[in-house]
């Protein structure tokens, strides 16, 4: 068995327009890579760029219009592998509010686990597990609409991670919280990822969300264009900031030094860094 | 005294058994053409106290006094046309055929004449960076991106004096969220228009603002001049906010250049402070 999660082998799409002309807007242009498991895969791009087409295509929620996805060896296009895809790599989209529909947070995690047919008292455990995983375990009676925004997106993760899936893909999840809910949620992601060995796959706009995966990967214009350790792709600052995006402060700031004469060759991500190497010169 | 919030006290559900105090001993006061960033983690109050500005909500005790008129009477017409409020993902409120009768519409209400209207609505849209050529078009063919600058050009063409922003930039691009800045920023200097900016982005808060007021557990926790509101990160961790990534770096700094300048919260100001020390 290969150590690949997905293989993404040459996959255009394009959605339809419906309107005076019948034309395809093309989302995702001739992509492919492969994603190992249990790596920490982050995402950017700016809006429009494809970035959510390619979450989408990971889970069979769209099929390539051309090329294909193989997920843990099985074609997203063929329907009868849609169950097993589903349930091996879950989804956390971006407004918590859409996607809790029990009444409670318990239940609410339930309901992929009962879908699957699984006995009621294994699910009575992978309920427990899932909701102490995420730090949510003393809310589990609570209505979901009386929690935070962090919470809810946990209850979310918590109803995936019921379903005991190999991946968890994430779409813009973080993008509707504070800081401390993204703080709650990215936690839980990195425990995820380090102790179950679970691959994550996190769509974001936030630099400093990037800067803590393994890999990160950019998208524009339907197809990819940097790919690399985040340490790799944001010292490309000028190519990054051209694709509308940014790169964390500190790395921005020792590569501006340069217009001041002052000539850095590594670029940091994080403070502690940054301060390693500013207090040397 | 333009905006005058005196002793706000609000209260969810009075009386039930949700009841929640959502806003206690509030006072602001805001000169005119000030630029205000509020910040503050979700259920700190900001959201609450945004729409007393224009009263959707009423003050359970105390008062909210906008250019002389006081929220609490019934005919806020003339309020609403003072006081546009820009919510959080405006382009769910979008609802008409085409971007221009979108924009036109808090307009027609207002009996202006067509002529006028028209020109609000381009002056509107330029505001914001919108081509002419959108205006003809579906609101729901256009980008997400779009889409917003669609539902803020339907406040500013109402030429509010005060205009408030619930995190107008949630959801946006790094680039398309700069593009939004400035051109709030270029209203507040064109039109001496009054800002009041919400965000959970300490970055931009930072930069833009003139005055930065932080709620916390529905009360301000801190009201300074956004220089100053960096200078002790510690008391805004201890409710869980942080301040920008540049400021902790120097003030690491500061152990090894004791001359540094560490109130400082732009990566501009950081390169030319660090270029000082650095460039011998």
């Amino acid at each position: 068995m290969s150590n690949n999660m997905f293989e993404i082998e040459n996959v255009s799409f394009s959605y339809k327009s419906y309107g005076e002309v019948n034309i395809d807007i093309p989302a995702l242009e001739h992509v492919s890579t492969t994603i190992e498991k249990g790596d920490f895969v982050v995402i950017l791009g700016r809006n429009g760029s494809g970035k959510s087409t390619f979450a989408r295509l990971l889970n069979a929620l769209l099929t390539p219009v051309e090329g294909k996805v193989i997920v843990l060896g099985k074609n997203t296009a063929d329907e009868n592998n849609l169950w097993d895809i589903r349930s091996t790599a879950g989804m956390v989209f971006q407004n918590p509010d859409n996607q809790i529909i029990a009444t409670t947070v318990e239940e609410d995690v339930a309901f992929g686990p009962e879908n699957l047919g699984i006995e009621p008292s294994k699910i009575r455990i992978r309920v427990d597990e899932a909701l102490q995983t995420v730090g949510i375990a003393d809310y589990k009676k609570s209505a979901p609409h009386m929690l935070s925004g962090g919470q809810k997106q946990r209850v979310a993760i918590a109803g995936i991670l019921a379903m005991k899936p190999e991946c968890i893909i994430l779409d813009e999840a973080t993008s509707m919280l504070d800081p401390i809910g993204r703080k709650e949620v990215i936690n839980v992601l990195k425990k995820l990822n380090k102790e179950e060995g679970i691959t994550i796959i996190h769509i974001t706009h936030h630099m400093d969300e990037a800067a803590i995966a393994n890999r990160l990967i950019i998208i524009d214009n339907g197809g990819v264009v940097l790919d690399g350790t985040p340490k790799e792709v944001f010292s490309n600052v000028d190519t990054v900031k051209n694709l509308r995006l940014d790169v964390p402060q500190v790395t921005e700031l020792t590569y501006r030094l340069k217009d001041y004469g002052i000539n850095v060759d590594k670029l940091p991500l994080t403070v502690e860094e940054a301060f390693e190497i500013l207090k040397e010169i | 005294m333009p905006i005058k919030v005196e002793d706000l006290y609000y209260t969810y559900m009075g009386g039930g058994p949700f009841e929640k105090n959502a806003l206690h001993d509030v006072n602001i006061e805001i000169d005119d053409g000030t630029f205000i960033g509020i910040i503050g983690h979700t259920g700190s109050g900001k959201s609450t106290l945004i729409q007393h500005l224009n009263g959707i909500l009423k003050p359970t005790k105390g008062r909210v006094v906008i250019n002389g008129i006081d929220t609490k009477q019934k005919n806020l017409k003339e309020l609403r046309r003072q006081v546009g409020i820009v919510f959080q993902y405006p382009e769910h409120q979008l609802f008409e055929e085409t971007v221009k009768k979108d924009i036109s519409f808090g307009l027609l209400k207002q009996g202006l004449s067509q002529n006028e209207i028209d020109e609000r609505v381009m002056a509107a849209i330029q505001s914001v960076g919108l081509d002419e050529a959108v205006l003809e078009k579906s609101p729901f063919e256009l980008s997400g991106g779009q889409k917003r600058r669609v539902a803020i050009a339907g406040v500013v063409a109402m030429t509010p004096q005060i205009l408030v922003l619930d995190e107008p930039t949630a959801g946006l691009d790094p680039k398309g969220r700069d593009e939004i800045f400035g051109y709030i920023t270029k209203l507040h200097k064109d039109s001496n228009m009054t800002i009041i900016l919400v965000s959970h982005s300490m970055e931009d808060i930072a930069r833009l603002a003139e005055r930065v007021i932080v709620m916390n557990e529905g009360t301000i926790f801190m009201d300074k001049p956004s220089k100053e509101i960096y200078s002790q990160p510690e008391e805004l961790e201890k409710i869980g906010l942080s301040a920008p990534q540049v400021t902790y770096l120097m003030k690491k700094l500061k152990a090894v250049y004791p001359g540094i300048n560490e109130n400082i919260f732009t990566v501009e100001d950081a390169a030319k402070e660090l270029a000082k020390y650095l460039n011998h």
